[in-house]
Formats: structure tokens, sequence, C-alpha cells
């Protein structure tokens, strides 16, 4: 059976650490907030100028000064800071975020990510995609495997603008964790029930396959 | 020293077409609503706006832009706004999309003196494209140019009548480093107060950098995305 969304964000949410600042992008990265691990202390980024990101907030208690990058409207933490955008992304820039989590069109076996625009479809801008994938220190893309006509997302370069070049980490999709390598895409678990040759099969770059591949533990 | 004057239309005195503008803001948080009402209300036109985005379609620069006052943009994010996306496809507009971070620290660079500095954001992307690139660290790193403006438009929760300011929660965003980037600096405040009634401990923007200041009214603020817990 292949992951749904909340399946994908339980498995990136493994790769958590006590201590981690993270930046979590908008749609699939937004619910791994949701897995964070009982008792492990991790600090959420909100480029648009908040560290220490809290639940949205109650009803009737929302504040148009107060939200996330995703421009939704949130609560603080304690130990929450606000700062200016310039702060925030030397925050980002400076590596002093651990981890980004973001979504992509496209991934390549060398760590080229497409993310932010269609040709003639869709040109809404990069925002801080650009910044967080050439900055952070350790890249997540969450996605599916492929996409809605079951092309692979997973390929050898990608046929969209990109955002950025050899800067993603680790796949994690409704089928596989999947790290990039020297050697490209390098196939370290898969989402159970789901066979090596589906993934092989689904993803548009070789894989290189060490032994017995383990099933996820979500 | 006393910066105040009594409105957004005095604030906007002595500005002309062609002219560029900072705007502060992030979505609609932190967006200087009354200038940009004055703005609305005035006859000039072919602007180059500084904003991170672009405002809704009946709100914020999205007011602007459907008066056809803007010539040119320059932004990280401009969905939410059809209008917008309508006038940069048939090309009556120009658009520059450049990275938040870098667009963040252009600006800062602009208000702080530096001419130029080296980012890793954009480079091998097609907003690398004609820049210089050079290697630090074993890194990639793309040239980027400070940007200034003759007027930064910025919005403040509280200002004091030399000029210095403090923001609120995530309202600070882009309007810090913009107070700095203006030749002429235009704060409008949700309360406005006589020097020494802030504490200098307290103060974001020091008010050197803001040569106009005044009393906002009727404050919308509105929300793009009210979400609440389930």
């Amino acid at each position: 059976m292949s992951l749904d969304k909340n399946g994908i964000a339980k498995r990136i949410a493994q790769e958590l650490q006590d201590g981690y600042y993270v930046n979590l992008g908008i749609g699939i990265p937004t619910l791994v907030a949701n897995y964070v691990p009982d008792g492990m202390d991790v600090v959420l980024q909100s480029e648009n100028g908040l560290l220490g990101i809290g639940p949205f907030p109650e009803k009737g208690k929302a504040d148009a000064d107060l939200i996330n990058a995703g421009k939704q409207t949130v609560t603080t933490i304690a130990g929450s800071s606000f700062f200016d955008s310039s702060l925030s992304f030397a925050m980002i820039r400076g590596g002093h975020i651990d981890l980004t989590v973001l979504g992509a069109f496209e991934v390549t076996d060398k760590g080229d990510i497409s993310s932010w625009k269609i040709p003639g479809k869709m040109v809404k801008g990069m925002g801080g995609a650009m910044d967080l994938v050439a900055a952070a220190k350790n890249i997540i893309v969450a996605t599916t495997h492929t996409d809605r006509n079951g092309n692979p997302k997973l390929k050898a370069a990608c046929s969209l603008p990109l955002t950025g070049v050899n800067c993603v980490k680790k796949i994690v999709s409704d089928l596989a964790v999947i790290e990039i390598t020297e050697k490209g895409f390098k196939l370290l678990e898969r989402a159970p029930g789901v066979s090596v040759e589906e993934i092989v099969e689904k993803t548009g770059a070789p894989l290189v396959i060490d032994g017995e591949i383990p099933e996820m533990q979500i | 020293m006393n910066k105040v004057v009594k409105d957004a239309s005095e604030a906007i005195k002595g500005m002309e077409s062609g002219q560029t503008l900072m705007l502060g803001g992030f979505g609609l948080c932190g967006i200087p609503e009354n200038t940009i009402k004055a703005l609305v209300a005035s006859e000039l036109k072919d602007l180059t706006c500084i904003s991170n985005n672009a405002g809704v379609d009946n709100f914020g620069l999205g007011a602007l832009l459907r008066k056809h006052q803007i010539k040119k943009m320059v932004s990280s994010y401009v969905g939410e706004n059809k209008e917008f996306e309508r006038q940069m496809l048939s090309g009556e507009l120009e658009v520059d999309l450049v990275p938040q971070g870098t667009l963040a620290e252009r600006i800062r660079a602009g208000g702080a003196g530096i001419p130029a500095f080296y980012v890793p954001a954009g480079y091998g992307t097609e907003v690398g494209e004609g820049k210089e690139s050079r290697e630090f660290n074993g890194k990639m790193h793309l040239l980027e140019h400070a940007l200034t403006a003759d007027f930064a438009v910025i919005k403040a929760w509280k200002g004091d009548a030399m000029g210095n300011l403090i923001f609120r929660e995530t309202a600070n965003n882009f309007n810090q480093p913009m107070a700095m980037a203006g030749k002429i600096t235009i704060a409008e405040v949700e309360e406005l107060v006589p020097a020494g009634e802030l504490d200098p401990n307290q103060i974001h923007t020091p008010g050197v950098f803001v040569q106009r200041i005044f009393q906002g009214v009727d404050y919308e603020k509105r929300i793009e995305f009210e979400t609440v817990r389930e």
C-alpha cells in the first residue's frame, strides 16, 4: 500500500532530532508538525519572521499580525521570537536551520529540484524556496512518487525550471525513502507492502539497491 | 526633531510618476494600508514597486494594479492575484521575480551602503542567468546588487515623533529592512506617541531611517487565510 500524505509526514517526522530547528514548506511538509515525537524538542521556523510556530489559533482568536509563510493564522509557543525578513534569511542562509522539508514537481538523482514554475501555466514566484534549498544543511523532499498522470517525478533531469541544483539529500515519497548519493538514487526503505520492482518501475532514473530493502516502520 | 505629517496624502507629497517605491508587508500582513489608499487616489503612474507580494485582487497593491499605476513589480511571490497574472501574461506589467531572502538582503544592503554581495540562492537556475558567479568554500554563489527606492513606504505598530519604530509580531517582515532603503521613508503607525514615550531598548528601527511619520487610521488588517484549530 502506498502511503497517504499523513503517512509521508509520519515517516519524515522520524528524521527529526532533538534540538532541531526546522523549516516546513507548504502542503505535505506542514503535516510533519503533527507527528513530532513526544518529548522531542523541535522548533519550527517560518521565513516571514517567526521562530517557534504554535498551533492554529482557537476560533475567534486569529490575529492578523501573526501568520506563517503560507499566510495562515498561527500562534506562538513559549519561547517564540519575531524578526524581520532579512534576519530570517540570515538564519537560513547562515546554516542555522537544521532541516528543510519541501514539496517538488521533480527531483533528480543529482539532487536538483524543480518546484516553483510551470511555464505558461503557473508563474507565482519562488518565494523563499530558492534561498532554502541553496542553504539548508539538510533538505528532504516530500512528494508522491509519480505525478497525476503516472509519470515519474524522480528522474535523471528536470524538465521544469529549477529551484536549486545539487541540494536535495533525501526523498520520502508515498512508495519509498530514497537517499541521493554520489551514485544517484539509493533505495533505503519501501512503503509497507510495496515491492522493490514497483519502485524501480515508477522511478525515472536508475536505483542503487543494496541487499534486502526493509519496509518503513510507521 | 519632529517628523510627523498629518496623513497619508501629506506623506506622499513630492512623489512622482515613474519613481521606484518599496512597500512593506508579507501578503496582507503589515502592509501600509493608509498610504496605499492615498496612492490609489492619486494620479501617479508608471511606478516600479518593490514588494514581496502584490496584494490580492481588490486590496493592498492589488488596488494599484487594477488602476494600472504600476509599470514594474519586483517581488518574490505573486500568487493570490488574478489581475496581476493577467497583466503579467499580457505583457502590460513587467515583473522581476527574486528569491525572497535575496530580495530582503538586497534591500537591507541598499540601506546599509553595501552595493553588492554573493549568495548561493538561485545558482544554476534561471535567476542566475547573466549574473556573475563565484565559488566560495566549495560552493557556487551569485553576485546580487543592492536595491534602493525613491520612497520606502512602511507600516509599524508604534512610532514616535522622531521616527523611532516598533513592529508587532510577523507584521515586521520587509518593513524593517525597507525603512533603511528609501531616500525618503514614510512610516505609518497604529499608535503615534511623543518622543520619549517608547522604551529605547525596544526600538526596532532607529529614527534616523525615517523621514515622515503619521498616525494611520481605519486599519482593516485583512486576513488572507484564517485558519483555526479543529
